[in-house]
């Protein structure tokens, strides 16, 4: 046999011939890992699923918003509560900024559908046709509007899938119409489901602005311009974003009006910054479910170095024969540490098998995405062998150290 | 082979310190087969320690081969015991889930290698070649001890310590076990230094040494 390979067998030796006690030696390890690999999967999944999501919106994405309302003594409204974005800002953004691909002004209200027997209070957002581009809405069945219902104002509305699954169930909605408020409007197209999200256009319908101008009265400003609710809009290189939007501050703030020391009456927010904010979160997320799975692996640890304590005790006559033939302190301290590395290692693969079982039976279920990842499962391994190292090292000490005559003595 | 000057051996007890062996002169040549004698608690098993290289002595020399090996670190000493020496104990004291191949094949582990065709030609040397597989619990004490002799004798060491080898076994495997260790003795020119209550087995040593109180009483040619 080579040399170097006798410690390893020696040590194989050791845990082949104490089956139980490996086994319980690995219990914890195993335990810990898979608690690693299952709950960072789940942290790892629900972050790849909410980017892919988000990546569904269209990473070119931009929106401008109302901001706050500044009230006597600093009192700050909330969001959105000034009406200070106005169809007459979108006009000139579209005109002026460079890099825009398109500009969609949105206004949206609440109003009362009634189909037959089922009625629903929703939120109708009136767009221009370019909107179906900007946020990457894919058409379930029928069509969106086009340019001409929108020059004509045309009385057609797009349904989200959540609302139309409440007005018509199973039927197919296309050519029927509804009753939105006072008016009757045709449905033409029916969205496909972007999934439960912030902002999902799920629950809502879509008219061309045009109509919904005649429908409901827009608020205006003092000035007599046209309130809308928001200004979606892509840019055409996304590399020149953060110019478009620095661009967008400024003719914004002129035509507000603002002094030098007065806040933005708006808020930019682009797809890119709410995907970084996201991985932020997520990542958090991650790390916590992480740590909460690294003290298990960490009581796996203090397991390996209990029960490998309690096999120096009651292996004591063995190490005193060893030294009596001659092994070094050397020899007996390499022997328990690659038992304890050894046994922790195993126990490491075993779990990251049976993490990653958990994993894909947690996928399997439909409840959450998971995600098993190289770097996870190298860490966890890598993680695992370091405990049983580290954890091994007091134990084998204490065993390279005893003295032959009073181990050989010992029963 | 083995020379011991002044040797003194005390154990601290608490408070008191528990002398052991009072000044022990002694001088073994190579290839002789010696038996010590004594009471217990006479210190004759801690002169086999220390023989051994499993002890130091508190004061006094000892010369293995003509090297001085009292002042060694464990490190030296263990390198000492795997490559000269060999143990045979009362309580045979072989790994109890291991074969008795495996237990021989132990002996070489430590001094420079495991070689199964060895191990294998010594088991056959004690007359068990046909239960290298059997476990400890599966054989005799008689047979124990040979697996333990095997294991002692595998690496070739020049000297060979037994503590009363058939202190366990019934009078028909001690004759066998001490049969066998002077045959060895003879075709190997081991020295065998080995501690025994028998006197009907000191009789086969050329040499009897009686130790009392932890001094050399009485040194009798065999």
């Amino acid at each position: 046999m080579k040399k170097w390979l006798e410690p390893l067998s020696t040590a194989w030796e050791g845990v082949r011939t104490h089956k139980l006690r490996s086994f319980l030696t690995m219990l914890g390890i195993v335990i810990g890992v898979a608690a690693v690999i299952s709950l960072m999967s789940i942290g790892r999944g629900a972050s790849a699923d909410i980017l892919a999501r988000i990546g569904s919106m269209g990473s070119d994405l931009i929106t401008i918003s109302p901001g706050a309302s500044m009230g006597p003594g600093g009192y700050r409204g909330a969001a959105g509560s000034v009406r200070t974005l106005t169809l007459e800002d979108a006009e000139v953004i579209a005109e002026q900024v460079p890099y825009i691909s398109a500009v969609a002004p949105v206004y949206s209200t609440q109003l009362q559908l009634v189909v037959g027997g089922e009625n629903m209070n929703t939120q109708v957002i009136g767009v221009p046709p370019e909107y179906q581009d900007i946020q990457n809405l894919d058409i379930a069945s029928g069509a969106f509007f086009i340019e001409y219902d929108y020059q004509r104002g045309s009385k057609v509305v797009v349904l989200g899938s959540e609302v139309k699954e409440t007005l018509f169930g199973d039927a197919d909605p296309i050519g029927q119409q509804l009753r939105m408020g006072t008016n009757i409007v045709r449905v033409i197209g029916v969205l496909e489901s972007k999934g439960t999200m912030f902002g999902s256009p799920d629950d809502a319908i879509f008219v061309p602005l045009t109509a919904l101008q005649q429908m409901v009265s827009q608020q205006r400003t003092a000035q007599g311009q046209r309130v809308v609710s928001s200004i979606a809009l892509t840019v055409s290189d996304e590399e020149q974003a953060d110019n478009v939007v620095e661009e967008i501050t400024s003719l914004l703030r002129t035509r507000h009006r603002l002094g030098p020391n007065v806040d933005d009456d708006f808020r930019i927010t682009s797809i890119e910054e709410i995907t970084e904010t996201i991985t932020e979160t997520t990542q958090t997320m991650t790390l916590m479910l992480g740590a909460i799975a690294a003290i298990s692996l960490l009581v796996g640890g203090i397991g390996v170095m209990n029960i490998m304590l309690v096999s120096v005790l009651e292996r004591t006559r063995e190490i005193g024969i060893r030294k009596a033939l001659g092994a070094r302190e050397r020899d007996i301290w390499v022997q328990f540490l690659i038992e304890a590395a050894f046994l922790s290692f195993a126990g490491g693969i075993i779990g990251v098998i049976m993490g990653w079982i958990i994993s894909i039976i947690v996928n399997s279920t439909g409840l959450m995405t998971t995600l098993v990842t190289a770097d996870i499962v190298v860490l966890a391994v890598s993680v695992s062998v370091g405990i049983g190292l580290f954890f091994g090292f007091y134990p084998a000490w204490n065993a390279s150290r005893l003295n032959p005559i009073e181990a050989l003595r010992s029963e | 082979m083995i020379r011991l000057q002044a040797i003194t051996k005390v154990y601290p007890m608490g408070n008191r310190d528990l002398t052991v062996l009072r000044g022990v002169n002694l001088h073994i040549r190579q290839g002789e087969l010696v038996a010590i004698m004594g009471p217990s608690g006479s210190g004759k098993s801690t002169m086999l320690n220390l023989i051994g290289c499993l002890d130091t002595p508190t004061s006094g020399s000892y010369y293995l081969e003509g090297r001085e090996v009292s002042r060694l670190g464990s490190g030296d000493l263990a390198q000492l015991r795997a490559q000269k020496i060999g143990f045979v104990f009362q309580t045979f004291n072989l790994l109890p889930r291991l074969s008795a191949l495996s237990n021989v094949e132990l002996g070489m582990r430590y001094a420079g290698g495991v070689d199964r065709q060895r191990a294998m030609d010594e088991l056959d040397k004690v007359g068990l070649s046909n239960r290298a597989n059997h476990r400890p619990t599966e054989l005799s004490g008689g047979e124990q001890q040979r697996v333990a002799i095997a294991r002692a004798l595998v690496k070739n060491p020049p000297l060979l310590l037994a503590d009363e080898p058939t202190g366990n076994l019934d009078s028909r495997s001690g004759e066998d076990i001490i049969s066998i260790l002077t045959t060895l003795h003879a075709e190997q020119a081991i020295t065998l230094i080995m501690i025994t209550h028998d006197a009907n087995i000191a009789s086969h040593c050329q040499r009897i040494i009686h130790i009392k109180d932890g001094q050399i009483v009485e040194k009798e040619k065999g």
